[in-house]
C-alpha cells in the first residue's frame, strides 16, 4: 500500500499533528490534552521527568496505545483509529529491539518484505540504509555480535528502510554509555537531516534534547509546559518547572517589589508579569553568578566561602557557602583557579530576567 | 575459575552422568534382556516378542492411535496455549497469574478425579459426535497443559516480547506475522520442549484411555502383557526408544535452528522430559 510509490512525499517530510490527546490509566492521567504540531522535516524533542507523559504521547502517535480522546493526524490524514502496523511510522526503542534470529540486513529487510518490496530492491535498500548509518560492513552480523550502539544504529536503519512518514525515537540512547551516546546522538541528527523525515524524539536527558532538536517540548504531569527552540527553553524558561528541569538553577530567597525581585541586595528583573509583592524564591542560573573579587576584607550579603570547585573542562562550577544558603557559580576554569576551596569570595548577580516562585505558585504546582 | 575447581566440577559432572545413565539404562537393558528370552528356561534367545508387535493388529493399531494422538494434542496445545500466553503478556498482564493458576490445576487434580469428571462428557461425545479414539485429544490437552505452560512460559520470559512485537508492528506486521516470524523463531527451544513434553506424556498415558475405554498404546501393552509378557515388554522398550530417539532428533534440530536459545534451559527441560518418559517404564510393568 505504501512501498516505494510514497517515497517522494516521504523524502520531503510531512506534517504531524496531535490534537488534544488524552490518555488515562485507571485513575492516573498520563496525558492531559496534548496539542502539538510538527512541521514537515522537523525534529521535536519531548523532554520531561519519568511519568510526565512523553512516552505515552509517542506511543499514541505510533498507535501502540489507544487514546481516550483527541486525534492524531499524519500528513493531513486522521489516523487515530488506524492500527500501528498501517500507520507508516518508523520507530526506534529504548530497549534493544533487533530480532535476535536475523542478521542486521535481514532485520532491515523484514519491514521491506512486509511492504511487498521485491527482493532486488530490498537488498539494494538494505545496503543503502546500513551504509547511511555507517554499518555496511556489519550487514551479516547478528544482534548478539554487535555493540549496543551498533544495534541501535541498525534499529534506526531498519526503521528508515520502509521510508516511513514519521520517525519516532523512544529514548534510543539511554541504554548506551556516555561517549557512544553523544556520538550516536549527533549521528541520529545527521541522518534525520539527510533523510528530511519528521521526527519525534522522547528523552529525559535535557542535554540530548537541547543538542539535536529543532524545538523542545518540556512536559510535566501530562501537559506541555513550554515548547520552543532549545535556546529559548534554556534562556527564557516560562515556568519555574522548566527553569529547574532544564539546566541548573540556584534557589535564592528574595522579595518581589517595584516590578522586580530583590535578592540579597541586588535588584533583578522578572520574567513573569503580575507577581504579587512579597517573599519569593528566585531561580538564578549559575552562569549569571560571577565572582567579583576577593572577599577577605569585604562583608555583605553576597560574601561567602568557596566549599567546592568542580572542574568541567572549559568551565568550572564553584560552590559558595553564603551562610544561610549555598550558591553555584559557573565561570571559566582560568578564573576559577584563583578561588580554591576555602577562600573567601564576593559574588555579583548579573541582572538577567529571572523566574520567581511565590508561595501560592509553589503550592499550586506541587 | 581455578583449575582445581574446574577439575572437581568435571568429576562431579561425570559422576552424575554415570549414575543417571545407570538409573535409566539398567531397567531398559533388563527389559530388553527379558523380551528376548525364549518361552522356557532352556529355549534359545530369540526376537519373537519383537516380531509379535507387528503381528498383533490390536497393538499396531494402538501404536498408530497413540502417535496420532500425540501429534494432534501437541499441535492443538501450541495453537491454543501459545497465542493465549502472548496475548495475556502483552495486553492483560494482570491476568497472567490467573492463567498460570488455571493451567497448573491439572497438576493438582489426580488423573482419576479428572477422568471421573469427564466420563459423562465423553459419553455424550461418543453418542452425539464421534466415538473415535482421537477424541481423547481433548482430555490430553488438559493433561499436558501444566507442562507445556511451564516450558512456554520459560521461553517467553527469555525474550523481550513487548519490544520485539512492537518493533515488528511498527514495521508493518500484523499479529499473525508477529507470532510466526518474530515470536516463534525466537522461542523455538521452548516450543520444542513443550512439544516433547506433550508427546512423551501422551505416549505414556494409561489412566485416561483405560477408564474411558479406549485402547491406546499403554492400554494395549497392559492387555498384551496379560497373555504375553515378552511382547508387552518389547513394546514398552520400543516406545521408550522411540521417545528417546525423537527427543534426540528434536533437540539436535532445535539447537541448530536456535543458536541463541539458552542451552542451559534446554538441558533442564531435557532432563525433565527424560524423567517423564521414564514414567512409561513404571506403567508398562502393569
Amino acid at each position: 500500500m505504501t512501498g516505494s510509490n510514497g517515497s517522494e512525499a516521504t523524502r520531503a517530510g510531512v506534517e504531524v499533528r496531535l490534537e488534544d490527546l488524552r490518555r488515562t490509566y485507571g485513575t492516573t492521567t498520563a496525558l492531559d490534552g496534548l496539542t502539538l504540531t510538527l512541521a514537515p522535516g522537523e525534529l521535536v524533542a519531548l523532554l520531561g521527568p519519568s511519568g510526565c507523559g512523553k512516552t505515552t504521547a509517542l506511543r499514541l502517535l505510533a498507535g501502540l496505545e489507544e487514546a481516550n480522546g483527541g486525534r492524531v493526524i499524519i500528513a493531513g490524514k486522521d489516523v487515530t483509529n488506524v492500527p500501528a502496523n498501517r500507520r507508516d511510522i518508523g520507530m526506534v526503542f529504548q530497549a534493544y529491539s533487533l530480532f535476535p534470529h536475523m542478521t542486521a540486513s535481514q532485520n532491515v529487510e523484514f519491514g521491506l518484505q512486509l511492504h511487498r518490496v521485491d527482493q532486488d530492491e530490498r537488498r539494494q535498500r538494505a545496503r543503502e540504509v546500513l551504509d547511511l548509518v555507517g554499518l555496511a560492513a556489519h550487514a551479516n552480523k547478528f544482534a548478539h555480535q554487535m555493540s549496543g550502539g551498533q544495534q541501535q544504529r541498525v534499529a534506526l536503519a531498519r526503521a528508515l528502510a520502509i521510508r516511513p512518514k514519521v520517525l519516532l525515537l523512544d529514548e534510543p540512547l539511554s541504554a548506551l554509555d556516555a561517549k557512544v551516546r553523544s556520538r550516536l546522538r549527533d549521528e541520529i541528527r545527521r541522518v534525520q537531516l539527510e533523510v528530511g523525515i519528521t521526527t519525534l524524539f522522547v528523552t529525559h536527558d535535557q542535554e540530548e534534547a537541547l543538542a539535536i532538536a529543532d524545538r523542545v517540548g518540556v512536559m510535566q504531569a501530562g501537559r506541555l509546559e513550554q515548547l520552543g527552540p532549545p535556546t529559548e527553553i534554556y534562556s527564557r524558561p516560562r515556568t519555574p518547572f522548566v527553569a529547574e528541569f532544564v539546566g541548573l538553577s540556584n534557589r535564592m530567597p528574595g522579595e518581589v517589589k517595584f516590578g522586580g525581585v530583590e535578592v540579597r541586595g541586588t535588584q533583578l528583573p522578572l520574567v513573569q508579569k503580575d507577581v504579587p509583592a512579597g517573599p519569593a524564591v528566585a531561580l538564578v542560573r549559575p552562569e549569571a553568578v560571577t565572582i567579583a573579587g576577593d572577599g577577605k576584607s569585604a562583608s555583605g550579603p553576597l560574601v561567602g566561602t568557596v566549599i567546592a570547585v568542580a572542574f568541567l573542562g572549559a568551565v568550572s562550577r564553584v560552590t559558595v557557602d553564603l551562610g544561610d544558603i549555598t550558591v553555584l557559580a559557573q565561570l571559566p576554569t582560568s578564573a576559577a583557579a584563583d578561588h580554591p576551596a576555602g577562600s573567601r569570595v564576593r559574588l555579583t548577580l548579573r541582572p538577567d530576567p529571572v523566574l520567581v516562585e511565590t508561595k501560592e505558585a509553589t503550592t499550586a504546582s506541587a | 575459575m581455578s583449575r582445581a575447581r574446574r577439575f572437581r566440577l568435571q568429576v562431579f559432572r561425570i559422576a552424575v552422568f554415570v549414575v543417571m545413565g545407570l538409573f535409566f539404562l539398567v531397567p531398559i537393558g533388563s527389559m530388553f534382556e527379558f523380551s528376548t528370552r525364549g518361552n522356557s528356561a532352556t529355549a534359545p534367545r530369540n526376537l519373537d516378542a519383537w516380531l509379535n508387535i507387528v503381528k498383533t493388529p490390536e497393538l499396531s493399531e494402538a501404536i498408530i492411535a497413540s502417535l496420532e494422538l500425540a501429534v494432534i494434542t501437541t499441535l492443538a496445545m501450541l495453537v491454543l496455549v501459545l497465542p493465549t500466553m502472548v496475548w495475556v503478556r502483552l495486553r492483560f498482564s494482570g491476568l497472567s497469574r490467573v492463567i498460570e493458576f488455571i493451567c497448573l490445576i491439572p497438576l493438582t487434580v489426580p488423573a482419576i478425579a479428572l477422568v471421573v469428571g469427564m466420563v459423562p462428557i465423553y459419553r455424550w461425545i461418543n453418542i452425539n459426535v464421534n466415538d473415535s479414539i482421537l477424541t481423547l485429544a481433548f482430555a490430553y490437552l488438559i493433561l499436558v497443559l501444566p507442562y507445556s505452560y511451564r516450558a512456554l512460559d520459560a521461553g517467553l520470559s527469555a525474550i523481550d516480547l513487548k519490544t520485539l512485537s512492537e518493533a515488528a508492528r511498527s514495521l508493518g506486521a500484523g499479529w499473525a506475522t508477529v507470532m510466526l516470524r518474530v515470536v516463534m523463531p525466537n522461542m523455538s527451544t521452548a516450543i520444542l520442549n513443550a512439544s516433547l513434553l506433550s508427546v512423551a506424556l501422551v505416549l505414556g498415558e494409561y489412566t485416561f484411555a483405560n477408564l474411558l475405554a479406549y485402547e491406546n498404546l499403554q492400554v494395549a501393552i497392559a492387555y498384551v502383557g496379560l497373555v504375553d509378557a515378552g511382547t508387552s515388554i518389547a513394546v514398552a522398550v520400543a516406545s521408550l526408544m522411540f521417545a528417546f530417539v525423537l527427543l534426540l532428533i528434536l533437540s539436535y534440530l532445535g539447537r541448530r535452528q536456535a543458536p541463541f536459545a539458552q542451552a542451559a534451559a534446554a538441558d533442564y527441560d531435557l532432563a525433565q522430559t527424560v524423567g517423564l518418559s521414564g514414567g512409561v517404564i513404571g506403567r508398562a510393568g502393569r
